[in-house]
């Protein structure tokens, strides 16, 4: 394996991993903060209880988010040396905002709220939590703005006499189509994902407890799970939405990405025709034999790539014909068309290499069924949001039965595999660009730095991270099962030698 | 050799002093929490005295760590081709670096999330050796940024810089370089008991201050060397004297108004010493940033690395609308934080038995 494989690997393994703590994150922030704010408001315990249960599971989480959004920061340069010079002039301005704006907004209030309980007024306190939480927030624009930059570089022209890309538009960057969408999508599964867990987390609880009223945690377990089951359901019919919008920007800024997700070799629809979605198919996708569909949902794809039901869907041999005859990929773009002398030179150079294997697709398998397993996982979860309020309607509990037992494992696991597919799918259907008809992969990887370092480093990430893992869920399993703590009304201490009412 | 291929821009040179302030925000903010984090399994003998030390950092530690992130994502956002090159070039220092902040920076929560001995021990070796990993990979750092790092341009991209061949890698650990990290890792310990005593009271102040008195003789004596070994082989300039003389009164007030129990004023000059040789080794760095271009047609420095003046405007009105604002709210935190904690303020824990 060369160093660029590896490379790959490595940031694909690290991100992805990044990313199973950030959805839970970016919404268990807000909902911590939505039940404070009901306790402030209320005065009832019963909220109160929960912010500092949930809030329990929020910081055990989050602490793995930080640590390993440590490491996405410094990769760049490590493992991406020619790309961060080729783009740093876009690409390195949201990163710097996101550090500044939203990531001491968040570590500086989180650090408040954990320790504040008994030196801050009540509201002030509230405020907090709902900075980190604003913090959280900021940081995901600006990350999928430079992210939706990688897809669809706007707002930039090339620079030939340094040999990079240059900024014209800053606000062109920030809002990007693709980046709007995409902060979109993401914001609504990441609280599909946390729906999901106080579905599993409450509805556990409550099924333990059963239909035992006199129960004090009854009542808030009750809460909590329906709330979940409701957001569920609700950021899930969010998620098709914003789903269905991505994909015709998509299609407009990456056609070859449309064509991967279906494996559509020849061009289909238009002229009162259209595109057929299939489900399932069999047979190998490699474009030299035909594919067996089983189950298809006639003109969907039309209607997912272009809005109308008879709209053109371009297929990856046509795409492939146009690319290599220099129609660029997205003809308005200003950065392609003033970059296109020195990529046809690279391009030129990656296809005289034969280890380079240059492909104007990504692989279509992968393509394909990530797609589809993000949708899939993604109705699942909506369907146990939907079975979770038909049976708590009526003082109705779930039972503590096996059936119930999966469901809990599901509830949350499937959106964030979900996301986790969703996200495979929007980076593998990217290659083989780094920036979308910008810049090869293949050229953005360090040139100073060997396959042996990159392994190394793999391996060791590999091996930190999974320990880690085992530590992090041992303690969010405790916690669970710990319930919802014993409570007394925070007061501001101002006796200097008072045991606190909180300290680690 | 390291002829500027053109003269900076007024905003370079002020990107380049704002990288430098950003590492100086890191450098003194989390420089103590990285004492403070070393000292947990030696200065803590009981299970109380060791939470005191854990929550004096507790609420701020998470925010200096951002000062970090922020010098990183400035210099990819200023000056990309600084990132780019620095970052490769030095790999697996930097792959350690990472792993020393991934285990401490889990360590402070999970510590507090159970109250098993084994746990809590393994936590805080944790924390201690991560910080002290970091404060030391850095120190190695800086000093070869003080000699220059040697770079050539990438094979068949003339715009790419890379650090020069692999053998380099071993000279990474000059003599000049380990006494670097040697001297960052006892500045950090220094600075990190003066600011323990600073914010306890009871049995761990008057630890912390009994070896903040012994950790300053050494950090003053190892910075003395070190410092002069930097201005006589390296030089930075006549401004360099004045910072190194700076510095010097720096370590040893805070050393002498220690021993007066003056906890303040102690914190305050192991502070303004780490600012000062941070700007000292930045005068050093300009403009080369660090890198020796001696085999370089076209030398690496702040014109060749830094990214257009557009996203330079920018990133500057960025800086000057929220730099402030963090400054400020950062330090209403630590006023919040500020009284004093002691063993009687550690709340009893409850053994976790499920509900
Ligand atoms: C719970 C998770 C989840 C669910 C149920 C869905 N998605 Fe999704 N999807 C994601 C989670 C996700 C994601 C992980 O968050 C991605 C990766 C990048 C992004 O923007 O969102 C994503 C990417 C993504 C993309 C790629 C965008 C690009 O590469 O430019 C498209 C076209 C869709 N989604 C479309 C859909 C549709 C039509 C859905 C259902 C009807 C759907 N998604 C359900
Ligand atoms: C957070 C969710 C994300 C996930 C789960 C994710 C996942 C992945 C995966 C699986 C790969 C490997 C693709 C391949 O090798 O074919 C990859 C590559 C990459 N991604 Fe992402 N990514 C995410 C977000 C981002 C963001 C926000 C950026 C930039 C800001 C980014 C930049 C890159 C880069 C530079 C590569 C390496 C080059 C490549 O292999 O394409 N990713 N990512
Ligand atoms: C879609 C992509 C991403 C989003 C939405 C995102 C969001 C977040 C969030 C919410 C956090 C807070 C901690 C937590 O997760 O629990 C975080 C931490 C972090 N992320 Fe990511 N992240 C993404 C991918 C990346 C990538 C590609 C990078 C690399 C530049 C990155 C850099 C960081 C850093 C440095 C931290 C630590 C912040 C701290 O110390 O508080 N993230 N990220």
């Amino acid at each position: 394996m060369n160093a660029e494989t590896i490379a790959r690997w490595q940031f694909g393994i690290t991100t992805v991993y990044h990313f199973f703590f950030v959805p839970v994150t970016l919404a268990l922030s807000i909902i911590t903060a939505i039940l404070q704010t009901l306790w402030v408001r209320s005065g009832d315990l019963k909220y109160l209880r929960l912010t500092k249960f949930y809030g329990k599971l929020f910081l055990i989480n989050f602490a793995m988010g930080v640590v390993t959004g440590i490491v996405q920061e410094f990769q760049f340069g490590m493992n991406w040396s020619e790309y961060s010079r080729f783009v740093g002039d876009i690409f390195g301005a949201p990163l710097a905002l996101e550090a500044l704006l939203a990531f001491f907004l968040e570590s500086t209030f989180i650090g408040m709220w954990i320790f504040g309980w008994d030196r801050l007024p009540k509201k002030v306190h509230l405020t907090s939590i709902w900075l980190a939480a604003i913090g959280t927030n900021l940081s995901a624009i600006f990350i999928l703005a430079a992210n939706a930059w990688m897809q669809n570089p706007v707002g930039a022209i090339y620079d030939a006499a340094l040999n990079r890309a240059h900024m014209t538009d800053f606000g062109a960057v920030l809002l990007n189509p693709v980046s709007l969408v995409t902060f979109a999508h993401v914001i609504t599964s990441a609280w599909m994902t946390v729906g999901g867990l106080m579905v599993a987390v409450s509805g556990w609880h409550l099924a333990k407890i059963g239909n035992a009223a006199k129960n004090p945690d009854a009542g808030a377990h009750r809460f909590a799970t329906k709330f979940g089951a409701w957001v569920l359901l609700g950021a899930g019919l969010l998620v098709c939405i914003t789903g269905d919008i991505q994909g015709k920007i998509m299609t407009e800024v990456q056609p070859m990405k449309m064509a991967a997700a279906e494996g559509l070799y020849t061009t289909e629809g238009g002229d009162g025709k259209c595109a057929d979605f299939s489900i399932l198919t069999i047979g190998s996708m490699d474009g030299k034999q035909a594919v067996t569909p089983i189950i298809k949902v006639p003109c969907m794809l039309s209607f997912l790539a272009t809005g109308n039901f008879d709209g053109k869907v371009e297929g990856i041999n046509d795409l492939t014909k146009a690319y290599e005859s220099g129609t660029l990929i997205t003809p308005t773009n200003e950065l392609q068309k003033t970059s296109y002398a020195t990529l046809k030179a690279k391009i030129a150079a990656l296809k005289a290499d034969p280890n380079s294997g240059w492909d104007w697709a990504p692989n279509i398998p992968t393509s394909y069924w990530t797609f589809r397993i993000m949708m899939g996982l993604g109705f699942l979860a909506m369907a146990i949001g939907a079975f979770t309020l038909w049976t708590l309607r009526k003082g109705g509990v779930p039972k503590d039965n096996g059936l119930w037992k999966t469901i809990f494992w599901v509830a949350p696991l499937a959106p964030l595999f979900g996301i986790s597919f969703g996200w495979i799918f929007t980076e593998i259907g990217r290659q083989p660009w780094l920036v979308n008809g910008v810049l090869p992969t293949a050229s953005g990887v360090s040139p100073g730095v060997s396959a042996a370092e990159v392994l190394i480093t793999c391996i060791g990430y590999t091996l930190l991270y999974g320990v880690l893992a085992v530590v992090e869920l041992g303690l969010f399993n405790k916690y669970v099962r710990l319930g919802l703590p014993a409570v007394t009304e925070p007061k501001v201490l101002t006796d200097a030698d008072a045991p606190l009412t909180f300290a680690y | 050799m390291n002829l500027l291929a053109t003269s900076p821009t007024a905003l370079q040179i002020v990107w380049f002093i704002l990288v430098c302030v950003l590492w100086i925000g890191y450098l003194v903010l989390e420089g103590f929490d990285y004492g403070v984090a070393m000292l947990i399994p030696f200065l803590g003998k009981t299970e109380k005295e060791k939470r005191v030390i854990v929550n004096t950092i507790g609420p701020v530690w998470d925010g200096n760590q951002v000062w970090l992130l922020t010098a990183g994502g400035a210099t990819f956002a200023a000056f990309p081709g600084w990132y780019a090159t620095l970052f490769s070039g030095l790999y697996l220092p930097l792959f350690l670096i990472l792993v020393g902040l991934i285990i401490r920076g889990v360590s402070f929560e999970y510590r507090a999330k159970n109250p098993e001995t084994k746990w809590r021990n393994t936590f805080d070796w944790m924390a201690s050796i991560g910080s002290f990993i970091v404060a030391l990979v850095f120190g190695v750092g800086f000093a070869n940024f003080i000699i220059g790092l040697p770079v050539v341009t990438a094979p068949g991209n003339d715009s790419l810089y890379v650090l020069d061949g692999k053998p380099y890698f071993w000279q990474l650990f000059s003599p000049f370089a380990l006494l670097g990290g040697i001297v960052l890792v006892v500045l950090f310990l220094f600075h990190g008991a003066n600011y323990l005593a600073l914010k306890t009271k009871g049995e761990v102040h008057d630890k912390a201050r009994a070896f903040a008195s012994k950790a300053g003789l050494v950090a003053i004596v190892g910075g003395a060397i070190y410092l002069l070994w930097f201005q006589l082989a390296y030089s930075a300039g006549l401004f360099g004297w004045v910072l190194l003389v700076l510095a010097a009164l720096g370590l040893v007030a805070s050393w002498w108004f220690g021993q007066q129990g003056r906890d303040g004023i102690a914190f305050i000059g192991t502070a303004a010493a780490t600012a000062f040789v941070t700007v000292m080794i930045f005068v050093r760095m300009f403009p080369t940033m660090g890198f020796n271009s001696a085999k370089v047609k076209t030398a690496l420095d702040v014109t060749v690395a830094a990214s257009s003046e557009s996203t330079l405007v920018l990133m500057t009105i960025a800086a000057v609308i929220f730099v402030p604002i963090v400054l400020g709210y950062t330090a209403w935190n630590y006023k919040v934080f500020s009284r004093r904690l002691g063993t009687v303020n550690m709340p009893d824990e409850k053994e976790l038995t499920p509900a």
